[in-house]
């Protein structure tokens, strides 16, 4: 793939506007692409052929404990630089193209491969970082200094397959429809711009965090300078990213729930606030307080999947549609009913996503599982670390 | 000519149009430097523009508008260089052998980073926000905070509280004034205008006057060099504290009142002897480096509980970022950031004109610093010096401040002309002045409306630009520097400041 001249993404900030879709069975099941495929493809007219993806979640099973990572490579040169950069910070049990269809709508596509791999348990130890951070990091390094690579996702048991195309092209060129999955979501994108490059479509990932966004949010640089304190580099100037790291900084470093998560990002109005009683307008006011920045402002719909399930988030004053609906174990998202009854037509307690209010669906076994966990956070850089070497990742001792 | 003989031209030209004028007589009685007065054979009166300083009292009182200042109307010598102001100093100085005193910040035309720096607005891809039907959130903390909030999630309470926290309703704070370099009326009515418009004022160094307790939870109690009126009782009566190392107008520098202001009022809220010289050195002797500035912050802390948030307040200097940095280091919850166009009751002409640099360029370096190292969130950031519309504080926030003060426009609300002669003692407008005389002039009530009036204009203006870039909480403005954008500036001008070209 030859680079153009028009700037991309991380060169320049290009406002879109976009599609949005998730699916996921809280039992756990997994189901293939087909009906993710069909919601997406029905918002057709949101999205304009400049990028289309999906994220899904328990897609290699036979690997769970391992990091899958998607790599996007426009180059010769870019696989074998990322190759040896990977081999020298991780052991790697398999490694693959990514099978792809030919497909008439799909020009120009990279390289494409996945790699399921664990740190180096040496290198791991010798970084004094957990292995989220460690992976982050060479995330982060792989995008940003190794020319025509990209990582398009890097999390466990989980892949996001993406490109410049309408998603329902992107989705048959994957062949997502041979995937099974616990939860899938979606994207069609719309930008202002033609950067047409593969890197820059959505869903947006880090670790196990993908977040599909339709919005153009105000707040972006107060909260881009906010998350590039702790490290989070913003190479793409994208309000994804930007919305993925303050995920990841909350729930992950800080060790917030994604609710509280998205409570902070979506606070309540001081208006709210002062009407509350006093310890709850206290608790509030002590969450505007400390995490100011990491307000979002502006109109936004997200869908954000990880291990955990789904987490729906509208801006608080409602700038963005976004549709939620239930059926048995199934819940569906998108941000047009229709896209919901084309694939579920008897879809029941249909409404709409409330500004400010995070949607939260965990799987089953993992809500059990919170239940009956501390209500306290607990930051990451607070627990011990355990340096064990072996081939298998650590685990987190508990204190 | 000897020594003594005055080459200095006179400044102003007062000129009556005598067709208008009735002979009322109230200019007669507005002016203190006795530019107009009455003669009576034959009944007319008389103008000596020489005690001109332009403030602008009688041009206003005049029923008739009969009155106009004009420049001198000397021609220069057509030289560049020594043009009349620099010879009229020269001339000032062979004549006195004293050093140059002026006030108000300075006139010198230095660059306005605020007026090449442009606010963005929405268009399709985002729509803008009616202030009108949404809510428009102005409300900032100020205080330290921890990098990560413990919290118990069920029971929605914080686990470890947070340090004192000051609530601002407004963004908008009143800069340092001191009862000696304003008048307690003039203090007066900012104390009312905290107070109605939910933001705080700063009784600067000269101690708190007891007339002010009563608004005491809306006062920044400050703890300058000269340590005036500083015992537990002003440390723990005041809602903040703030540590004056240095001010905008003259860094580096200490201040003068001079004992011919130290009346008993005066004399009694700085604790010094009535008619006794109130000299503030230069430096804090007791804090010669920054480790020492640590044992002052927690010396007052323990003073009071720990239940202030404590403030300390620099110049804007050539190294201001290193230092604020060091400042977050040691313990103070606020940093305030006073540029070199900041006003000032007295400083020596050449430190006001020369010294320091614009509060633009130190606050982009400060905010872009504390965020280098990570401690951005921790720490809250002011700026104050030169503040002089809404637009200008919505550029400082957008540029990394939480909150601004305001000095010189809150006095300018009030009645000054900013003539920069507060060190004369002879305001006219009863704001810089302790003749009783002069002060009753300013009634706190009427002045404290006019104040109000100004932030809550202010205000709606804020309000409309953050709608307007579809931002509905002042905290998605803070730092948000792509709001910005530079017209008219170089290179190194946008890097310092951290923003785009227009266009870009």
């Amino acid at each position: 793939m030859t680079r153009r001249n028009i700037p991309r993404e991380g060169e320049v900030r290009i406002p879109s506007g976009c599609a949005i879709a998730g699916i996921m069975d809280r039992s756990g099941a997994r189901h293939d692409g087909g009906d993710i495929l069909r919601s997406i493809a029905l918002m057709h007219d949101r999205s304009n052929g400049l990028g289309g993806g999906f994220a899904a979640y328990g897609i290699y099973p036979d690997y769970a404990d391992l990091y899958a990572f998607h790599i996007m490579y426009e180059s010769r040169e870019a696989r074998a630089a990322a190759e040896a950069y990977l081999e020298h910070f991780y052991l790697c049990e398999k490694q693959e193209r990514i099978p792809t269809e030919e497909h008439p709508a799909i020009k120009n596509p990279p390289d494409i491969w996945r790699y399921f791999m664990a740190p180096h348990p040496m290198r791991l130890a010798a970084s004094g970082l957990d292995e989220a951070e460690y992976t982050m990091q060479h995330v982060f390094h792989i995008n940003g200094k190794i020319e025509g690579a990209f990582v398009a996702s890097s999390g466990k048991d989980m892949g996001v397959f993406k490109g410049v195309g309408y998603p329902e092209d992107i989705g048959a060129f994957y062949r997502i429809g041979d995937y099974r999955a616990w939860a899938w979501t979606a994207h069609g994108r719309f930008p202002t711009n033609t950067p047409g490059w593969w890197g820059g479509a959505h869903p947006f990932t880090l670790l196990n965090w993908s977040v599909v966004h339709n919005g153009e949010i105000s707040s972006y640089d107060a909260n881009r300078r906010y998350v590039e304190q702790f490290g989070y580099d913003c190479e793409l100037q994208t309000d994804t990213e930007v919305i993925t790291y303050l995920f990841d900084l909350l729930a992950r470093r800080h060790g917030l729930s994604q609710q509280m998560a998205a409570h902070i990002m979506a606070a309540p109005s001081w208006r709210e606030i002062d009407a509350m009683e006093p310890d709850r307008a206290a608790f509030e006011t002590a969450l505007r307080t400390v995490y100011a920045s990491a307000l979002v402002n502006g109109p936004f719909s997200i869908i954000v999947g990880s291990e955990e399930g789904l987490l729906a988030l509208n801006d608080r004053l409602k700038l963005r549609a976004l549709m939620v609906a239930e059926k048995g174990p199934m819940v569906y998202l998108a941000s047009e009913q229709a896209a919901i009854q084309v694939v579920c037509p008897d879809a029941e307690n249909v409404r709409s996503i409330e500004g400010g209010v995070p949607f939260v669906v965990q799987r089953d076994d993992v809500a059990a599982a919170k239940a009956g966990e501390a209500a306290e956070n607990r930051a990451v850089r607070d627990w011990p670390l355990e340096h064990e070497v072996g081939v298998l990742p650590r685990k987190r001792r508990e204190a | 000519m000897d020594a003594t003989t005055n080459c200095v031209l006179p400044r102003y030209r007062v000129v009556r149009d005598e067709a208008a004028c009735t002979g009322c007589a109230q200019c007669v009685r507005s002016c203190a430097n006795g530019v107009h007065r009455l003669r009576k054979d034959p009944d007319r009166i008389v103008i000596n523009s020489r005690a001109c300083v332009n403030c602008q009292r009688c041009v206003v009182f005049c029923p008739e508008l009969a009155l106009t200042i004009r420049p001198w109307p000397q021609v220069g010598t057509g030289s560049s260089t020594w043009t009349a102001e620099a010879m009229a100093d020269i001339a000032k100085q062979a004549q006195t052998g004293a050093v140059l005193l002026s006030s108000m910040g300075t006139p010198a035309p230095y660059p306005i980073y605020w007026d090449h720096l442009l606010l963005n607005a929405s268009q399709v891809t985002n729509p803008s926000i009616d202030p009108l039907r949404e809510p428009m959130e102005t409300r900032v903390f100020l205080g330290s905070r921890p990098e990560i909030l413990k919290i118990n999630e069920r029971e929605r309470r914080v686990v470890e509280p947070l340090p004192p926290q000051l609530k601002l309703d407004v963004p908008i704070m009143f800069s340092a004034m001191s009862f000696g370099s304003i008048s307690l009326n003039a203090q007066k009515a900012l104390a009312l205008a905290a107070t109605e418009l939910g933001t705080f004022f700063n009784v600067g160094e000269g101690g708190m006057h007891c007339d002010l307790e009563p608004f005491a939870d809306h006062a920044f109690a400050q703890v300058a060099s000269g340590r005036f009126g500083v015992d537990a009782h002003y440390l723990n009566t005041a809602a903040a504290i703030e540590i004056k190392i240095g001010q905008g107008a003259k860094p580096g520098i200490g201040g003068h009142l001079p004992g011919e202001k130290i009346n008993s009022e005066v004399s009694r809220t700085r604790m010094i002897p009535e008619g006794s010289d109130a000299i503030s050195p230069a430096p804090h002797h007791d804090i010669y480096s920054i480790e020492d500035l640590r044992q002052l912050i927690f010396s007052i802390k323990e003073a009071t509980g720990y239940r202030k948030p404590v403030a300390v307040k620099i110049a804007a200097v050539h190294n201001a970022a290193a230092i604020a940095s060091g400042m977050a280091r040691t313990g103070a919850d606020i940093i305030v950031v006073d540029g070199f166009r900041g006003g000032t009751g007295a400083a020596p002409k050449r430190i006001r004109d020369a010294v320091g640099i614009p509060v633009e360029l130190a606050l982009a370096a400060i905010d872009q610093r504390l965020r280098d190292e990570g401690i951005r969130s921790m720490v809250s950031l002011v700026a104050s010096g030169s503040i002089r519309n809404s637009a200008d504080v919505v550029r400082a926030i957008a540029l990394g401040a939480d909150a601004c003060s305001i000095g010189s426009a809150a006095l300018i609300a009030m009645g000054c002309h900013q003539c920069r002669d507060c060190s004369s003692g002879r305001c006219n407008w009863g704001i810089a002045t302790q003749r009783a005389a002069l002060t009753a002039r300013l009634r706190p009530e009427e002045a404290a409306e006019r104040v109000v009036n100004l932030v809550r204009a202010w205000t709606a203006e804020i309000q409309e630009m953050m709608g307007g870039m579809g931002i509905n909480a002042v905290d998605s403005l803070r730092g948000n520097r792509l709001m910005l954008r530079g017209v008219g500036l170089n290179e190194k001008e946008l890097d310092i400041l951290g923003v785009k070209y227009a266009g870009e």
